[in-house]
């Protein structure tokens, strides 16, 4: 690891001025993927600006029935909050369901969203990677990528977004606030990431020296009808093949809203706008989760040894869609 | 940095700490206190676990410049004098140690899963020691300790 | 509390193992956790290119980070003995792990070969300074590519432990002319131990005298080889292992770390220690070699085997590796009435490969229990029936006898504990909810070995005990067992007993590996109480104190203790007691086979939508002759499935065909189980003494993983009809 400088400044404004005035300069958060970077030499900024004590640890209601959470609120902390599972489980179904209890208790919200891909290329200084090294090339497209990306991808880069919360965000049409030099500003979760095409350097769509503050859940009614499901390669403590976030809102056996988005397909979240729009005002019925989920991934284009995830987030879909209908059902 | 923390209640400094150091570097190498083990140093074993602030993290991860001020336990905070935890009993009367070196972090991690759920089920056991790595015992022994921790204490 | 029972024999009991208050403490203290005034610490710089020569290092930037005490390259490191060559005459000398003269030589032979190490004040400093270290490369061309590499194998040579291939009859034609076969290609990838101790090593010089506090499996023959390496004689190093954070195979022999710790400690004069990173552990450490296996099986209709073929491809390096037995089981299992067998290796610019928990073993018995799962659904018969209706009398390809079998009983008490009568033949019938669940059964088998270990027994006038024997102790429990069987042994309680161990300034003892520590050491500490034993008697009947307690007699003869030696560590003794070990090994090989042996059952459910698998119940029981601590013994063949689970499912180095390179060498890219992939484990042990062993005992350390990927493959096939032939069976091979 590289040395560099820490400072814990007093106030937001001053981190922010301190990272947009040093092109080397990052926020430290949890630091479970920082640090990890840092010590692999993916990572190795000369100024880390501790924002821990900073962004608001705190989750508000908000008055049309959502929530607001603070950038520093920590992952368990979130995941285990009443009005969380009561109102949006898909979120804390989707934070359980990553990495392990200890880092959960250091990984902030702000944090989580803006963690990177854990392409084994990426990860690896001594091979090339266009994400780590614009044109470099990609290592991923003839080794190893089971992992990797089937919808959005570009010859630059196949890489996938690693992080479970963002997926269950993109679904609940979440709204990240931001604080950056020229002031605040907010972004749709479902466009915080970005898709790679000629710039896979570029996670996220925030400029240098942007903050994440909050995350606004808008209310949703039928938020509670809501589920994460996450498949890996071991039980627990795994990043996705796939993963799918959902909510389903059905009247008289038909699918009266939805929203839906994957994990573990694309270089963001993909939010599954199509599936949606051609499921509200259908039957409820596997048949047509079967022909949404199947209109969504039309486009995949699978690499040599990731095919796989085409069926599985179909088949993935299909189950969650079925599962929340007889919820609804029920209810 | 001189680095102030509170350590198994007892305030501790150390001097000429850089600040991007690890927690667990400055338990083990600068306080004598190598109970906390670096298995993996990235955060994927759990074998550094310890209290900070009365959650468990891996102390791999933290900073030392942000642990400044902080309260942490570690595995040799837990025995009082020469009598064991439950938690560390139990683990000696299961036979859930064989080599010992993810034995402190599975017990820090126990300990705390008992402090907030009393009486866990299996499967909150398995999710909740996830992240703790065992290379070893099969896990199996480790499940019986901490259910008879949970039904002694 | 099960530390005393009065009026009991011990062994046999499931006492709690004495180093258990230190390691929930926080108390033991391993190799990286001994403190010297002046320590410095080391970081290695890995080799990027797969084979190559070095043509300049830049050490300028590393060497001016604040706190670097110095950076040693070939170009300035203190002078290196080269390896001995492997020899039968010198067990030592196998214990090279590669056949580089590390920093002695400006050729590269594999992608993290250590090039150069950083000595530094802290260890931040080294390793940061290690990232600097830049090195210049001449690249040649590399031969890396495993499966491209397979038909370029060749005939492994054999030796008389290890058979490179064996026959009985023509298995060919046999098969040629079978009316039921089964023929199937099976692959095992790279595997690697990933013990949770990384490997460490704290090194400390004064004058020619070296301590080495090192994380091995292998205390007397480090200590040889660091002797032969440095130029000292044996008697001035000392090797200390007392606690070592799991092995596996994975640290029995000297890897780049300790001899590069031992170096630099030279070179800077300084106590160093080295603590391998866990991407060292993977570039740095040798691993299991992957596997190409073929197994053929002919049948008549009613399932008697006329034919076994199983043939393997492995992987070994240019600069060193190791045969690996993956055919062996197919030697033992079935009595078929043809049977070939055949091992054959590529040769790569890789590290070597070495030991891994069952070695040949563990994937082999995937293989070929796989295939006579197969053959079991061709002929539509129980699979465990199958292998009942082949059960040998005496050894298949040799006709030699079996010390002990219990097969039958263990496939008897297994199928009965499990409930294997409730599975339903076809393949894909059971389903729960969105799962299909399905049984899967396999043999294992590992063969059981003893060798020689000298020990000292010392029996004092206060009543204590001290067993002296330099053997190590990386979880297993040697230590307590070896107190229950020298409290039985003299008659005394378990708390009079202190074992000495992890020293190599004890009386010399074997590895840890091969499952034939715990019986070897045993075999001399049974020696020597019996020795103490009949001193005893001869003292008490001097003072008329028969049927006294030892007390009573020491004190009565005025004798404070009594000693009693198993072996010689004089150079004379070494030799005398290798060349007695040596003839003993081939003399049981030559007369018995001998084995520990088990049946694994599971239970898996496959997820219909995603393929992903996990073990929801697992009986295992196993014939492993007499079990001494049930609490240890038990834990271990646990340990065993779970690491065969991980085989089965997940572990899998992923090298890239490129470059050679290991892509994946952390603990989040190694997949190796968590709790949550494990389910309640059942085991049971027949614990019926084997006749030629001492105490009985068989070994536990290995057994428990051979034959649990191929339980599992079955339990996949039957839940799912899928069979997967190549490992690790990863959801995106089911999913549909």
């Amino acid at each position: 690891m590289i040395p560099f400088d820490y400072r814990r400044p007093d106030d937001i404004g001053t981190a922010v001025a301190t990272v947009t005035g040093n092109p080397r300069a990052a926020f430290l958060g949890g630091g479970t993927n920082l640090v990890d970077h840092m010590k692999l030499g993916v990572a190795e900024p000369e100024l880390l600006v501790d924002v821990t004590g900073l962004t608001s640890r705190d989750i508000e209601r908000l008055p049309d029935g959502g929530l607001r959470v603070g950038a520093g609120v920590r992952n368990s902390d979130l995941a285990a909050d009443p009005l969380v599972r009561e109102r949006f489980p898909v979120l804390a179904q989707a934070l359980l369901s990553g990495a392990s209890g200890q880092l959960r208790n250091l990984a902030t919200t702000g944090g989580n969203l803006l963690q990177r891909t854990r392409c084994v290329y990426f990860q690896d200084v001594t091979t090339p990677c266009n994400k780590r090294e614009p044109g470099q090339g990609c290592s991923a497209l003839e080794g190893y990528h089971r992992h990797h990306a089937v919808l959005g991808a570009s010859r630059q880069c196949v890489a996938v977004h690693p992080s479970d919360l963002a997926v269950a965000l993109a679904a609940l049409d979440a709204v990240v606030r931001v604080q950056g030099p020229g002031g605040e500003r907010t972004i749709p979760a479902e466009t915080l990431h970005r898709l790679p095409g000629e710039h896979p350097e570029r996670d996220t769509v925030l400029e240098h020296g942007e903050l994440i503050t909050a995350v606004d859940l808008p209310g949703l009614p039928f938020g509670p009808r809501s589920r994460y499901r996450k498949a890996r390669d071991r039980a627990s403590f795994a990043f996705a093949l796939v993963s799918v976030a959902a909510a389903l809102d059905v009247a008289g056996g038909l699918v009266r809203d939805v929203r839906i988005a994957f994990g573990g397909l694309a270089h963001k979240p993909w939010r599954a706008r199509l599936a949606e729009d051609a499921l509200r005002g259908r039957p409820a019925a596997p048949d047509e989760f079967r022909a949404a989920a199947e209109a969504e991934l039309a486009d995949a284009q699978p690499l040599r040894d990731n095919g796989f995830k085409v069926p599985m987030a179909r088949n993935m879909l299909v189950s969650v869609l079925t599962e929340l209908s007889a919820e609804d059902g029920a209810a | 940095m001189r680095l102030n923390v509170t350590v198994n209640g007892e305030p501790k400094q150390a001097d000429d700490v850089w600040e991007g150091e690890s927690l667990l570097y400055v338990l083990r190498e600068r306080l004598g206190l190598p109970g906390s083990k670096n298995a993996c140093e990235q955060g994927e074993c759990g074998s550094c676990t310890v209290y900070l602030d009365g959650v468990p993290v891996c102390s791999c991860l933290v900073a030392a410049g942000q642990a400044e001020g902080h309260d942490v336990r570690t595995v040799e905070g837990l025995a009082d004098g020469d009598t064991l935890d439950p938690v560390q009993q139990s683990f000696v009367d299961a036979g859930a140690v064989q080599c010992g070196f993810c034995t402190p972090g599975l017990v820090v991690a126990a300990h705390d899963l008992l402090h907030r759920v009393p009486d866990p089920s299996d499967e909150e056991i398995r999710e909740a020691l996830a992240g703790n790595l065992c290379r070893c015992t099969g896990y199996e022994k480790i499940l019986d300790a901490v259910r008879n921790a949970a039904a002694t204490s | 509390m099960t530390r005393t029972v009065d009026g009991e024999h011990l062994v046999g009991q499931p006492i709690d193992r004495i180093d258990g208050p230190a390691k929930t403490t926080g108390g033991a203290r391993f190799s990286a956790e001994h403190a010297y005034p002046g320590l410095t610490h080391a970081a290695l710089v890995p080799a990027t290119v797969s084979r190559g020569r070095i043509t300049a290092i830049d050490t300028a930037a590393a060497a001016a980070v604040p706190g670097v005490i110095t950076v040693l390259t070939h170009g300035n490191a203190p002078k290196l003995n080269p390896p001995k060559r492997p020899t039968p005459a010198n067990l030592s000398t196998l214990v090279s792990g590669t056949q580089v003269n590390y920093l002695n030589t400006d050729e590269v032979h594999w992608d993290g070969q250590p090039v150069a190490v950083v000595v530094a004040e802290t260890s931040h400093a080294a390793r940061e300074a290690a990232a600097l270290v830049h090195v210049s490369y001449e690249r040649l061309p590399a031969v890396v590519d495993f499966a491209a590499e397979e038909p370029n194998a060749v005939a492994q040579k054999g030796n008389p432990v290890m058979p490179g291939s064996a026959k009985k009859g023509d298995a060919d034609a046999a098969l040629a002319v079978a009316p039921v076969t089964v023929d199937a290609r099976y692959t095992t990838p790279q595997h690697h131990h990933n013990a949770l101790e990384p490997h460490a090593t704290t090194a400390v010089w004064q004058g020619d005298e070296l301590t080495v506090h090192d994380s091995t499996q292998s205390i007397t023959w480090l200590r040889k080889h660091l002797a032969l390496r440095f130029g000292v004689p044996e008697a001035k190093v000392r090797v200390l292992a007392p606690f070592v954070g799991g092995g596996f195979g994975g640290k029995g022999f000297a890897w780049p770390g300790t001899i590069i710790a031992v170096l630099a400690a030279r070179a800077t004069g300084r106590p160093v220690r080295l603590l391998l990173t866990r991407e060292d552990v993977h570039r740095a450490v040798g691993a299991r070699t992957p596997s190409a296996q073929r197994v053929a099986l002919g049948a008549d209709t009613g399932g008697r085997l006329t034919a076994l073929v199983h043939t393997s491809v492995t992987r070994t390096s240019r600069v060193g590796g190791q045969p690996e037995q993956v055919t062996a089981p197919a030697q033992h299992l079935y009595d078929a009435t043809n049977i070939r067998t055949a091992q054959s290796q590529t040769t790569l610019d890789w590290m070597p490969n070495t030991s891994m928990r069952a070695p040949g073993d563990a994937i082999g018995s995937f293989a070929l229990e796989s295939a006579i799962d197969e053959l079991a659904g061709e002929l539509g018969i129980d699979p465990v029936e199958l292998r009942m209706r082949n059960e040998p009398e005496r050894n298949p390809i040799d006709g030699k006898r079996f010390s002990h079998r219990m097969l039958r009983e263990a496939y008897a008490l297994g199928a009965r504990r499990f409930g294997w009568e409730n599975r339903s033949p076809e393949p894909r019938s059971t389903r729960d909810g969105r799962w299909l669940v399905g049984m899967g059964v396999a043999t294992a088998y590992h063969p059981a070995m003893q060798f020689t270990a000298n020990v000292t027994v010392r029996l004092a006038a206060d009543g204590t005990v001290t067993v002296r024997c330099g053997f190590q102790e990386m979880g297993m429990g040697n230590a307590t067992v070896q107190a229950q069987i020298a409290a039985d042994a003299l008659g005394v309680p378990f708390e009079a007993v202190r074992v000495e161990y992890g020293d190599s300034a004890l009386p010399a003892s074997v590895m840890a590996g091969g499952s034939m520590q715990t019986s070897t050491v045993a075999g001399s500490v049974l020696a020597a109480c019996g020795k103490l034993t009949r001193r005893l008697s001869t003292l008490a009947r001097r003072t008329g104190m028969q049927g006294r307690t030892p007390t009573e007699i020491l004190t009565a003869a005025r004798v404070p203790f009594i000693d009693a030696a198993v072996g010689s560590d004089t150079r004379l003794g070494a030799l005398a007691g290798q060349a007695r070990m040596l003839a003993k090994v081939v003399r049981d090989q030559r007369t018995w086979a001998k084995a520990a042996c088990g049946a694994h059952f599971c239970e898996v459910r496959v997820d219909a939508d995603t393929g992903e698998v996990r073990v929801s119940r697992w009986t295992a029981a196993f014939d492993v002759g007499r079990v001494i601590n049930r609490k240890t013994a038990f834990s271990q063949l646990r340990g065993g499935i779970v690491m065969g689970i991980g085989m089965a499912l997940f572990e899998e180095a992923l090298v890239d065909r490129r470059t050679g390179r290991i892509m994946n060498p952390s603990l989040s890219g190694y997949h190796v189980p968590v709790h949550a992939d494990v389910p309640p484990i059942d085991i049971a042990c027949l614990d019926e003494p084997d006749p030629t062993m001492p105490l009985g005992i068989l070994g536990v350390g290995e057994v428990g993983i051979t034959g649990v990927a191929a339980a599992i493959a079955n339990a996949i096939h039957h839940a799912t009809g899928s069979r997967i032939r190549d490992l690790p069976i990863t959801p995106d091979k089911l999913v549909t």
